[in-house]
């Protein structure tokens, strides 16, 4: 576990963080003394048994709920919550375009609801669709998209805010196999590229070793950091699966996997 | 990026149909045309059968009238335009009443959306009231109004209202819960969540409430024509009992089912253009 600092290379840290739900039922504790941070531009994965509290964390960070105990800093900024979505964007499962919306009114929903309708902020969100392929659609209705193209959008939506640190929570789950493959693949390069510090939580173990710099494996409720693996992959090319047929894939997933399965 | 290798679902319904898809759109269409047709034709029978059943005076057209009684007083009143001053009337307490209705149930479904106190607090007075027969506070009204058309669109509001309440609201809740997690990811505030979500994805419920809310509307104006009018066709029936003038009595049904039909209709037809948008 590496220390918490606010060097300038920090992107986001977490300390100590806590949180249970309660009801009138009893007490669920969902996380326990979580403590870790992101460099700027690492892209962290996240994965564990279901319903271990990896997207409660997410939650937490994006300042939708607030830590019962510990702190987060993003970019040295210390703060309970850290709300602000043009340094944080969230990314969920499903993309949840609005159909009564055009492809474009929806890219540009958050740019709206924080009326920050600029010139530059409309440029870059025109330049995204154009780089992302869906420059042809954007007077479409979502319903009109194949299931790719309409994750693609719920990116751009994200991004449109030009968020320095992008959360994502199973982004791709509710995408057939070979759309799953192709969008993540998009995806991972697109953030990449932004040189964006991501955080990706997954059940798919192949998805995070070829997506991310970092797995961490949580361990089941209350959530505990039970393991980290920093993933290095040699590439060969540029192809869709080249992470994915890295010479060290393997290994890697089968190390996660041991500590995985004695999790479930 | 692979976006040429993806086929936007719209391009892929645009093929020309095959022999047997004709067949089926064909067998469909007769289907339609065939249950049209038998709608009319009841219809026709029935008039038919009552005229005969009149003039061979078989039922006494004194106590049922017939067919062709009704359209004789038709045009007698047509002359002085008097029956369309009725018809006016009704219509006028009801398209009004009609709006308010759904003017309040809107605000008020979005004022216990904003606050879950507040809707948890008022939601037993509204299912006694919405429970209450609403024929019981007509005399009320009366007495705190008078007579006129004030009483009757107000008659009109109470019985749709609180029904549409209830469901708007309910309607409302039933957003999912992850779309208005979007907005609060965006940066987003309750206010957003109502107005870019919850209600934008609500049209479709506050139109079938209309449906409702229309028919309702109906039924408490010409309740409140019953007791406190001298026009509107709810008069036209009390007054035709009272005098013993049945054929005015039934004509003013028969007119009040054209009428109900006729409103009913229009909403649907806004309800299908809206969604074929």
């Amino acid at each position: 576990m590496e220390n918490i600092n606010t060097s300038d290379d920090i992107a986001l840290s977490l300390s100590n963080i806590h949180f249970s739900y309660h009801s009138p039922l009893g007490e669920i504790k969902a996380l326990e003394n979580i403590t870790f941070s992101l460099k700027k531009g690492e892209f962290l994965a996240i994965v564990g048994p279901s319903g271990c509290g990896k997207s409660t964390l997410l939650n937490i960070i994006s300042g939708l709920l607030e830590p019962e105990i510990g702190k987060i800093a993003v970019f040295g900024t210390n703060s309970k919550t850290s709300s602000d979505a043009s340094v944080i964007g969230y990314m969920l499962q499903h993309d949840h375009l609005f159909e009564w919306r055009t492809i474009y009114e929806n890219v540009t929903l958050g740019l709206e609801i924080r009326h920050e309708f600029s010139e530059e902020n409309k440029e870059r969100v025109l330049q995204l669709l154009d780089n992302y392929g869906l420059s042809s659609f954007i007077h479409k209705r979502p319903s009109e998209l194949s299931g790719g193209m309409k994750q693609r959008a719920a990116l751009i939506r994200t991004l449109a805010l030009n968020p320095q640190i992008l959360l994502l929570d199973e982004p791709f789950s509710a995408l057939d196999y070979q759309t799953r493959l192709m969008v993540s693949s998009d995806i991972g390069k697109i953030i990449r590229q932004s040189n964006k510090t991501a955080i990706l939580v997954t059940h798919n173990l192949s998805e995070a070793i070829s997506m991310a710099d970092r797995v961490l494996v949580f361990s089941k409720r209350p959530s505990t950091i039970r393991k980290e693996f920093p993933i290095k992959l040699t590439i060969t090319d540029d192809s869709l699966l080249a992470y994915r047929n890295a010479p060290e894939f393997q290994s890697y997933f089968n190390e996660i996997w041991e500590v995985l399965i004695h999790e479930s | 990026m692979n976006p040429k290798k993806e086929v936007p679902a719209v391009l892929a319904t645009e093929k020309k149909p095959s022999y047997l898809q004709e067949e089926y759109l064909k067998s469909c269409k007769k289907h339609k045309q065939m249950i049209q047709f038998l709608r009319v034709f009841i219809l026709v029978q029935f008039l038919i059968v009552w005229e005969l059943l009149s003039d061979f005076c078989i039922i006494d057209s004194f106590f049922f009238s017939s067919p062709s009684r009704m359209m004789k007083l038709f045009l007698d009143m047509c002359h002085d335009f008097e029956i369309f001053y009725h018809i006016g009337i009704t219509l006028f307490e009801t398209i009004l009443s009609f709006f308010i209705v759904n003017v309040i149930s809107i605000l008020i479904s979005i004022l216990l959306l904003s606050s879950s106190k507040v809707s948890e607090i008022a939601e037993p007075y509204l299912v006694i009231l919405n429970a209450l027969p609403k024929s019981a506070l007509a005399p009320l009204i009366i007495v705190w109004l008078g007579t006129g058309a004030k009483t009757i669109i107000v008659a009109g509001i109470s019985v749709a209202i609180f029904g549409s309440i209830i469901n708007l609201y309910s309607g409302f809740k039933q957003v999912d819960e992850e779309k208005i997690k979007l907005i609060y990811t965006l940066g987003g505030t309750k206010k957003d969540s109502i107005f870019k979500v919850i209600i934008p994805s609500s049209i479709p419920i506050i139109l079938s409430n209309m449906k409702v809310n229309i028919g309702l509307s109906l039924v408490g104006v010409i309740i409140g024509e019953f007791l406190a009018a001298r026009s509107g066709l709810g008069y036209l029936i009390i007054y035709g009992s009272q005098v013993f003038q049945l054929d005015l009595l039934i004509l003013s049904i028969v007119l009040l089912c054209i009428i109900a039909m006729a409103l009913y209709q229009s909403i649907q037809l806004t309800e299908r253009l809206y969604l074929k948008k």
